[in-house]
């Protein structure tokens, strides 16, 4: 390699990120960050330090080697690059696009203690986008296991999951209650931050593998997990169904016209077209002025549909201040330039009627920061004497959801006291085989932490039903005995294959 | 297993019209027909841009491995349904069973009353406390004798069975809740009300049981989008609590439902729905179909 590069020597400015103009964007679902062209992409990949101990790999749930993809960047192997990401990720094309790179991989990049770190989200995204357009899939070699693995929910944590069963060389069923695979990435995340055409991509990326959808298919109602295991010959069985359920406040006027869930709107307008409507015949009540109380992803995501449909203005009510709020800040970057107007500090406390059954404002009031509650977060408490109403004429709720009552009401699987799936740390459940990951465990999460959970239960799925462990495989091959032991990687961690002679 | 039984996926095996508005389906689904309990749901799309609909099961056989839905064209959907679907064609989707079934036990003697689309889906009620051993009376209303359908059907799981019609046509000439009367008059001893119908008519059968405290359930049908509780836009008042009737319903305890919100929030999308009728009877006219005859009081409730 070249001279060493330094702090110094790399290009200073993090390369941007072609966008569409915001007075442009609102119109349209077209995605609103363009991507890396390939000189971007070079550009922004000289401003790593291939670190020799890189923080960003710990920073990542699934570990990607990042240094080791973006080292191919620069040799202008794309392809590399691409392989060395699907090593340990499916879905490039989707991380890329909405991990909250920030707190993860970015966030401990040593290039960010005195410049913007490297944008690795952005390159990690122009790989996934190059794959797709270029249709390369990485398909390993895969000798049949005999076993037969079903996976509920065919959204991140399911996707990761049935992946890596697969590669393992097991049958794999994903079944999807909706029309549809994907879950939130089809139903939740809006089609100008994750464009339709990639998460087809990423789904025919399983197909491939041999990895079957079943759509239109409600676990636990139409069988149960105990007629998988017991009946249907399944010898392991992931459930990463999500959280679902959305939480309302509880404050009168919940049930007027014009107020909704952030869930119902974004499955309106993105899973069922409803803003094609009535070419697709799902309607969906539509603002002049919204207000979206919440300040997460899903806050984000209303807030800027409801701007696409047409609204004249949307407002962000949240309780806490900006330095709380819980969305990526790419998110809320763009909710600004687009004109969302923020109201911090404020929440509501009644929705008003008016008088013909639909919302017409919401009685609110200010808040103040006192001291920090279980989550470190200073509390929001209200500021007495500080009323006021509230103009708008659609409310939509996206303040968190709770644990989806399904496989908890159709089988003996234990829950903890909030209705999410008891699991271990190696994501086992109450029930031997069944395993369980992302938002249906932990409560409300992000996509890459769903996938995270996804390949963590597939490793113990695979210790469950004896296979090796598939990583392992991928790992560069060593020198001679290195690391080994009677001949068996370490890394293994398994030991039946030593016969005594 | 399931796969060679389920193809081809979600066909319609058969076709009964009722009336010019009420329409039964047959549909193969062998998985669904053997998990289906009485009181659950389908959510159906009629096809790849069409919207997601939940109906109740109307019935269900195991042996032949078949859904039935009975449906009243009364929307954009539910007419262009009636258009479309024929023997031998096949829904875009069909999910469920959706949503608790209905506690069947315990009850000596019941009352099942169904009115307008409420008729069908009571059936499998009947039929399941029939079959739990229970003394089942029927109640089901139709605006005319002209409409009166399954009649030989319910007689064959009710112990009594009582037709009410608005006109006077056939059986008692009035609504469901002069049947109620009828039979609490009759029978001391009534253990549960169920009744499946429109809200308007569910309301007024929570109202005539409530003076003699008998355990009134009703099954509600809000507007739905998933089925799976993700939407929440089933959202409906139960005393002091909001539920969601997907997965925590649909049967919930009649004298403890606000109907008038379950009403007020069923005419949400009352405007779009209009404008969706609108635009497809135009379509219709233009392409030279005739559409479903356009009649605003067609299939309505008998209350």
């Amino acid at each position: 390699m070249a001279k060493k590069k330094t702090i110094r020597t790399i290009p200073q400015e993090r390369t941007p990120i072609r966008e569409q103009p915001p007075a442009e964007r609102v119109r349209n679902f077209s995605e609103v960050a363009c991507g890396y062209r390939l000189e971007d992409a070079m550009r922004e990949a000289e401003r790593c330090l291939l670190c020799p101990d890189p923080a960003c790999v710990k920073g990542c749930p699934v570990s990607i080697d990042i240094p080791g993809f973006i080292r191919k960047i620069l040799d202008k192997d794309a392809r590399g690059a691409y392989d060395v990401i699907t090593d340990t990720n499916l879905l490039p094309a989707v991380c890329g696009r909405v991990c909250p790179q920030e707190n993860q991989c970015e966030g401990v990049c040593p290039v960010g203690e005195s410049l913007e770190p490297v944008a690795i989200g952005r390159l990690e995204r122009w790989v996934g986008d190059t794959a797709i357009a270029e249709r390369w899939s990485n398909l390993p070699y895969i000798e049949p296991s005999g076993f037969k693995v079903g996976i509920v929910g065919s959204g991140p944590a399911g996707m990761a999951c049935a992946a890596d069963m697969a590669k393992a060389g097991c049958e794999v069923i994903v079944y999807e209650a909706f029309h549809q695979p994907g879950g939130v990435l089809r139903y939740g995340i809006p089609d100008f931050r994750l464009p339709n055409e990639v998460i087809d991509a990423e789904v025919a990326n399983l197909v491939k593998l041999g990895v079957k959808f079943e759509c239109n298919t409600l676990v636990g109602r139409l069988f149960t997990i105990e007629q998988m295991i017991d009946e249907m010959g399944f010898d392991a069985v992931f459930i990463g169904t999500g959280a679902g359920y959305p939480s309302f406040m509880g404050i009168p006027g919940e049930s007027l016209s014009g107020v909704l869930s952030a869930n119902e709107l974004l499955t309106r307008c993105n899973l069922m077209r409803a803003r094609d409507f009535p070419s697709y015949d799902t309607p969906l009540e539509l603002g002049r002025r919204v207000a979206v109380i919440g300040s997460g992803n899903t806050a984000m995501d209303a807030m800027r549909v409801s701007l696409r449909l047409g609204a004249e203005k949307v407002y962000c009510i949240y309780r806490r201040t900006r330095a709380e709020c819980p969305a990526r800040a790419e998110e809320i970057h763009h909710a600004e330039e687009e004109g969302i107007e923020f109201h911090w500090l404020t929440t509501p406390i009644e929705i008003l009627d008016d008088g013909k059954g639909s919302a017409r404002g919401m009685r609110c009031i200010r808040m103040e920061l006192g001291e920090p509650d279980e989550s470190g977060r200073r509390r929001p408490v209200p500021v007495v004497g500080s009323e006021h109403e509230f103009e708008c004429d659609l409310i939509v709720f996206a303040i968190g959801t709770n644990a989806n009552p399904i496989i908890g009401q159709t089988s003996k699987i234990r829950l903890n006291r909030w209705g999410y799936i008891e699991a271990d740390e190696t994501l086992a459940t109450s029930m031997a085989g069944v395993f369980a990951g992302g938002d249906i465990v932990t409560g409300a999460a992000t996509v890459i932490e769903a996938m995270g959970a996804g390949r963590k239960a597939a490793r113990s799925m695979k210790a469950y039903l004896g296979l090796r462990d598939t990583d392992v495989v991928y790992l560069p091959p060593r020198k001679g005995q290195e690391g080994k032991a009677f001949g068996i990687d370490l890394a293994e961690r398994n030991f039946v294959r030593v016969r005594v002679a | 297993m399931h796969e060679p039984e389920q193809a081809p996926p979600f066909e319609i095996v058969a076709r009964e019209d009722f009336s010019d508005v009420t329409y039964l389906l047959e549909i193969r689904h062998p998985l669904m027909a053997k998990a289906a309990k009485p009181g659950q749901f389908v959510i159906v799309m009629a096809h790849e841009h069409g919207e997601r609909i939940p109906l109740t099961i109307a019935d269900f056989d195991r042996d032949k491995g078949t859904i039935t839905l009975v449906i009243q064209a009364v929307g954009k959907t539910t007419r262009e349904m009636q258009q479309i679907c024929r023997v031998g064609t096949r829904l875009y989707g069909m999910v469920g069973p959706m949503g608790l079934p209905s506690h069947l036990g315990g009850a000596k003697k019941v009352v099942c009353v169904g009115g307008g689309l409420g008729v069908a889906p009571i059936f499998p009620q009947a039929r399941g406390f029939k079959e739990s051993g229970a003394y089942v009376i029927g109640i089901v209303g139709f605006r005319s004798k002209s409409l009166i359908f399954w009649e030989k059907k319910f007689r064959s799981v009710c112990d009594e069975l009582i037709v009410c019609t608005d006109d006077g046509s056939a059986g008692l000439k009035g609504l469901v809740t002069l049947g109620i009367k009828a039979a609490i008059d009759k029978h001391s001893d009534i253990d549960e009300v169920v009744a499946i119908g429109p809200p308007i008519m569910m309301k007024a059968c929570a109202e005539a049981t409530r003076p003699h405290k008998i355990k009134t359930t009703v099954s509600l049908n809000p507007v739905m989008v998933d089925g799976t509780g993700m939407c929440g836009g089933c959202r409906v008042k139960i005393g002091e609590k909001t539920m969601f009737a997907c997965v925590d319903g649909p049967d919930f305890d009649g004298h403890k439902v606000d109907f008038d919100d379950l009403m007020a929030r069923l005419k949400r999308y009352a405007e779009e729905e209009k404008k969706a009728l609108e635009k497809w009877q135009e379509t219709c006219r233009l392409s030279g179909l005739v559409p479903a005859p356009s009649r605003a009081s067609a299939g309505a409730p008998p209350a």
